[in-house]
């Protein structure tokens, strides 16, 4: 550290694609990419011997890739056969076959011939696809290497955190990421082949960074989770920064020991947790062994897709999924949750004064009978695949519920009656409208509640959570909010009705004591705080008070 | 020709590895194999992993598949059971847990 005076350093900003904090020296990756200088070509290039050279630096490549494969796990060598499948197929050369037929270099061929393709991919509308368009340019990368004869850069990249304008999967895969070391690209994407590579080998990476000047092996501080570079910290940025890096170190050391064990409280109180999923994707990269079931499913994840409302066999399908990753653990599928902050074209009402207050959820739902059909029908076909169990959001009074559980015999009854294998479900509901914590004896037909705690808290403080200026009052720890629970458990309790909470609050540690002191023994978090609610349920002593 | 469509729900679509897994099933077939996204096509060679991979069919699209050849009636009826598996994603890994 040289005892010149401290300057803040360089700040860039770009979004986060792999989580975790890296230290290093920067190393601007060369643009390994082609000379941009089309390499003199004089007329009249024997095509016959340009398509040989071509096709050997194709195999040299296809030989290369093979060669990678052999320690892979299954997921990157899935990447990586997906690239040597491409390269095989004669539909990739048969354009720049075409250009060297006009007597142009084999390179300068096929670097169109790619760069086409992947303009291709860089503008469709779906992520994925867009993402493909980094392996393409992998390729095109690799077989230009060959063409020209340059080896790969023998320059130890281990340890660093590297940037470019991209990088390419074989490229990541070939770095030695087990001395630390992270990524800052200018492009990229969050969903690209190597963002995740990023997440599963625990690489911070941050994309987006955009034409910014990065220079070349100065200290860098990279932070995966709120995509910040800083190159050339002052001492202050570097110890803060150490510090983050210790107590990451420290929580992940905690959460990791506590993700797969059941939460239990400090003085043996069992804590059901169980997870809030809004894609069934996310299930993919997810244990089930590591909670209690599924306790909310959004399902408004199928109704936001382009192509209009989902039919009955989408919806089957999805919710089959989840019961069937879930292995016989309950699974909680509310119902369409429409309205409010959450609008469906065609659906929702438009220009409702107040859509918090008007229809949304259920009232929804009662409204378009012939749409809660389908979804209730769907629900019904599933149920035989796991422990499924239908939850009714924004319900008011009990006449709501009782029209949704005659709608559900009815889809059972014509299911039945088609010989279309079907199953009855428990069906329950939110509690997240206020008239219903307050008065929970109405709804002793409930087969169980959910504390919707992120409504249930803006309807009674009167304050929304997305408005910043009353985002404190916003409080699900308000000695109302405290009051309202504790008596909902009791009275639920005293009903025999089983009671949850699912909204963010149960995975906040922070309040995470006082939901449990209010007597609730199951909540449902994001898959990502899994770890941190168990950890603090495992840090709370209940004594004697509730338990 | 032999022909059938099938509800594609893969979660990303026909992208990468489900790409690799259609094309693969169908060059062990010898019939001539083509696919579309489209009732009126256009029918792409259902062997060539970049063609299929350029129909950028997401999640939730109809696939169309049509064949001629000895064979076009495995092809076709082994072809929309490898998507109506789902490509074996998922699954697979369970079973080899």
């Amino acid at each position: 550290m040289p005892p010149t005076p401290d300057r803040n350093g360089l700040l860039f900003q770009g979004t986060p694609a792999a989580p975790g904090l890296a230290v290093g020296p920067l190393i601007v990756l060369e643009d390994e990419a082609v000379p941009n200088e089309a390499p003199a070509s004089p007329a009249g290039l024997d095509p016959e011997a340009e398509a040989g050279r071509l096709r050997a630096a194709m195999s040299e490549a296809v030989a290369e890739l093979a060669a990678l494969l052999a320690d892979l796990d299954a997921e990157t060598a899935g990447i990586i056969e997906f690239q040597v499948a491409v390269l095989e197929d004669d539909a990739l050369i048969d354009p720049a076959l075409a250009a060297l037929a006009d007597g142009k270099n084999a390179a300068i061929a096929w670097r169109a011939a790619l760069d086409t393709q992947i303009a291709d991919y860089e503008a469709a509308d779906d992520e994925y696809f867009r993402a493909r368009a980094s392996d393409l340019s992998d390729l095109k990368d690799r077989v230009l290497r060959h063409l020209s004869g340059r080896a790969l850069p023998a320059q130890d990249l281990a340890g660093k955190v590297l940037t470019g304008r991209d990088l390419t999967p074989s490229r990541f895969l070939e770095t030695d990421w087990t001395r630390g070391g992270g990524l800052a690209l200018r492009q990229g994407s969050p969903s690209s082949h190597v963002a995740m590579l990023a997440r599963a080998r625990g690489v911070p990476m941050v994309v987006g960074l955009g034409d910014a000047e990065l220079p070349d092996g100065g200290e860098a501080l990279l932070d995966g989770e709120s995509g910040l570079l800083i190159v050339d910290p002052s001492s202050a940025e570097r110890a803060a920064f150490a510090d983050r890096q210790a107590a990451a170190r420290r929580v992940q050391a905690e959460e990791a020991a506590f993700r797969g064990k059941p939460a239990v409280t400090r003085d043996g109180t069992p804590v059901a947790v169980m997870i809030n999923v809004a894609d069934p994707a996310e299930l993919d990269a997810l244990d089930p062994n590591d909670c209690d079931g599924i306790g909310l499913v959004r399902s408004e994840f199928l109704f936001h897709r382009a192509g209009g409302l989902p039919d009955e066999e989408k919806q089957y399908r999805a919710y089959r999924r989840m019961l069937e990753w879930a292995e016989g653990r309950p699974v909680v599928i509310r119902t369409l949750d429409a309205g409010g902050d959450k609008p469906i074209a065609g659906l929702t009402m438009a220009e409702e004064s107040n859509p918090f207050l008007g229809v949304r959820g259920l009232r929804l739902s009662l409204a378009h009978p012939e749409i809660f059909r389908v979804q209730l029908r769907a629900l019904a076909r599933a149920a035989p695949h796991g422990s499924l169990k239908i939850m009714l959001p924004m319900v008011t009074r009990p006449e709501e519920l009782h029209a949704a559980r005659r709608l559900f015999d009815q889809a059972l009854k014509e299911l039945q009656d088609e010989g279309t294998a079907c199953a009855a479900a428990p069906m329950g509901m939110m509690v997240e409208v206020p008239a219903a914590a307050i008065a929970p004896e109405l709804f002793a037909e409930a087969d169980f509640f959910s504390i919707g705690s992120n409504d249930l808290t803006q309807y009674v403080t009167a304050a929304g959570r997305d408005i910043a200026a009353v985002a404190p009052l916003n409080d699900v720890s308000h000695p109302a909010m405290l009051k309202l629970i504790t008596w909902l458990v009791g009275s639920a309790r005293a009903l025999g009705i089983e009671v949850s909470l699912c909204g963010d609050a149960g995975g906040e540690p922070s309040r995470i004591p006082a939901l449990l002191g209010c007597g609730l023994r199951s909540l449902s978090v994001a898959p990502l705080a899994l770890g941190r609610t168990k950890a603090a349920i495992a840090g709370i002593a209940l004594g004697d008070a509730h338990g | 020709m032999e022909e059938a469509s099938v509800l594609m729900t893969h979660a990303v679509g026909l992208h990468a590895r489900p790409s690799v897994k259609l094309t693969k099933l169908a060059k062990t077939f010898t019939a001539h194999i083509e696919l579309a996204v489209s009732e009126d096509g256009p029918w792409i060679d259902a062997k060539s992993i970049v063609r299929v991979m350029a129909a950028k069919a997401p999640k939730d699209t109809v696939l169309f598949f049509r064949a001629e050849g000895d064979d076009a009636g495995d092809a076709v009826s082994a072809l929309t059971a490898l998507v109506e598996r789902d490509f074996d994603e998922g699954q697979a890994d369970a079973a080899n847990a």
